[in-house]
């Protein structure tokens, strides 16, 4: 037995993305696994939930979980996780907010299935039979997890200790999180491990944003060429620089293309309203009528502002009202 | 849903619609004990996550008035709150929750009887949507 401290690596409702994270370390991994012992990476390895089941309480020193809480399974595994370990970390935006999948709380259940099993174009269900927890078939009985009608973040199931938005997280954010667990300096718990201050702080075009910007339209990315060195936002374009965090050295700024919001709020804030309050600033209209027309472009604030955050949002999910 | 008692949670500016509030109370017009009054300096001050704050915390109805446009003591400040929350609705819609639980209004330091209106159409209206319970909590869906 090695007296490496034991790191368990899973997956919730994810794209799979965050594990590969882990593989773009490249050669970095070698040290991290010279350092640490993986014991449960279903992703990579062929582990049985039993094996976990048998550990001791406590025995895994870090989890890293990422992908958001969908199913009946991945509660229960993150639960178990929980007991087994010392640190849990919620990994990646999914884990932390909710995430991509998170915007099917603008769905229910219903709708999702329906969509899905029944209407779909590439579906051959003539008996549009939808999933089952239990069923059925030749004298045996098949199970599969409930679906939940909710996304959730993992610290609406379990209790979180670190925090590491990000979709994904980039290498070094994880490389840093290792090494500060290993050396011991993790901050006090509850932590998000990622600077709390916005990324138009960091990103280089912040110094071409006039003082007092207005803008008379919001513009779609396709209607525009959009300047490569300019602020997105002088430009009329959304870029959720504002009301997004600094971590992830900007790489779609640097690319031409305006933050979506990956990196998710800085503390205590929520991501749409933080979005709303930035644009509500810098519009030129002075009535609704005119309000209305410079926001044309932006059909679905909800999707724009909280793409990878909603389970976070102060609104909750969608409720049918009449 | 007849004793249905609304929790309204209303934004006012101190000076315009606070100073409206008080003309209202000065003149004893009556107006429903269920609007809730916070008095801040401007609606510009009034960020779209108090709103959503005093929805998630039991609100079923808000409102933020203010100065009328041209009237602001900060020149545009409920210039600025127009704007944001004209997207701000379009988001609650979203989220299914009745646009006409949120109210952005402007009652003047001189119309107490403005304010006696719309506090108590508000009030009414929300009565007739009932309660707002926002959805997606935990504890009431996973066990
Ligand atoms: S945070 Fe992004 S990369 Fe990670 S699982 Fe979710 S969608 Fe995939
Ligand atoms: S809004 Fe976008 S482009 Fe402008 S400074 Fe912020 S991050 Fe950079
Ligand atoms: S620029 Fe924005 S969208 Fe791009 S990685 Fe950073 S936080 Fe994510």
């Amino acid at each position: 037995m090695s007296d490496k401290p034991k790191v368990a690596f899973y997956w919730c409702a994810s794209c799979g993305g965050c594990e590969e994270t882990v593989v773009d370390l490249e050669e970095k991994i070698l040290d991290v696994v010279k350092a640490i012992d993986i014991v449960f990476w279903p992703c990579a390895m062929d582990p049985k939930y039993s094996d976990l089941e048998a550990m001791d309480d406590g025995e895994i020193a870090i989890s890293f979980i990422n992908g958001a809480i969908r199913t009946s399974e991945q509660e229960h595994i993150s639960k178990l996780l929980r007991k087994k370990s010392g640190v849990v970390i919620a990994f990646g935006s999914c884990a932390v907010m909710g995430g991509i999948p998170a915007l099917a709380n603008l769905k229910n259940k219903k709708d999702i299935f329906k969509r899905s099993y029944r209407d779909s174009p590439t579906n051959v269900n003539p008996e549009g039979v939808l999933p089952q927890t239990e069923t059925d078939l030749d004298g045996c009985r098949l199970s599969l997890p409930e679906f939940y009608d909710t996304v959730y973040k993992l610290d609406d199931v379990i209790e979180v200790d670190y925090y590491m938005p990000g979709c994904p997280p980039t290498p070094a954010n994880l490389e840093t999180a290792v090494q500060a667990a290993l050396k011991g300096e993790l901050p006090e718990k509850g932590a998000v491990l990622l600077p709390d201050k916005s990324l138009c702080v960091s990103c280089d075009r912040n110094e071409t944003k006039p003082d007092d910007i207005t803008i008379s339209r919001i513009r779609r990315l396709t209607e525009v060429q959009a300047d490569p060195e300019e602020c997105f936002l002088a430009q009329g374009i959304i870029c959720m620089g504002p009301a997004t965090r600094d971590g992830c050295e900007y790489p779609c700024v640097k690319g031409n293309m305006p933050c979506t919001g990956c990196f998710g709020p800085v503390s205590d804030a929520d991501q749409g309203a933080r979005m709303i309050a930035s644009i509500g600033g810098i519009i030129d209209a002075d009535d609704e009528g005119e309000v209305r027309d410079a926001v044309s472009a932006m059909p679905d604030p909800a999707g724009t502002f909280y793409r990878y955050s909603l389970s976070s949002s102060l609104l909750g999910k969608k409720r049918e009202e009449r | 849903m007849s004793n249905f008692e609304p929790n309204i949670i209303a934004f006012v500016c101190n000076w315009c619609s606070y100073a409206g509030a008080d003309q209202a109370g000065e003149q004893k017009l009556d107006y429903p004990a269920n609007v809730k009054l916070i008095r801040v300096m401007c609606t510009g001050r009034v960020d779209p996550q108090f709103v959503m704050n005093a929805f998630r915390g039991g609100a079923d109805g808000v409102m933020v008035l203010g100065c009328h446009p041209g009237d602001c003591h900060y020149r545009n400040g409920n210039i600025k709150a127009l704007r944001r929350f004209e997207i701000f609705k379009n988001m609650l819609g979203q989220f299914g929750i009745n646009r006409e639980r949120f109210l952005l209004d402007w009652v003047a330091a001189g119309e107490g009887q403005k304010f006696q209106k719309v506090t108590t159409e508000m009030t009414e209206k929300i009565k007739g949507l009932g309660p707002l319970v926002i959805r997606g909590y935990v504890e009431s869906e996973v066990v």
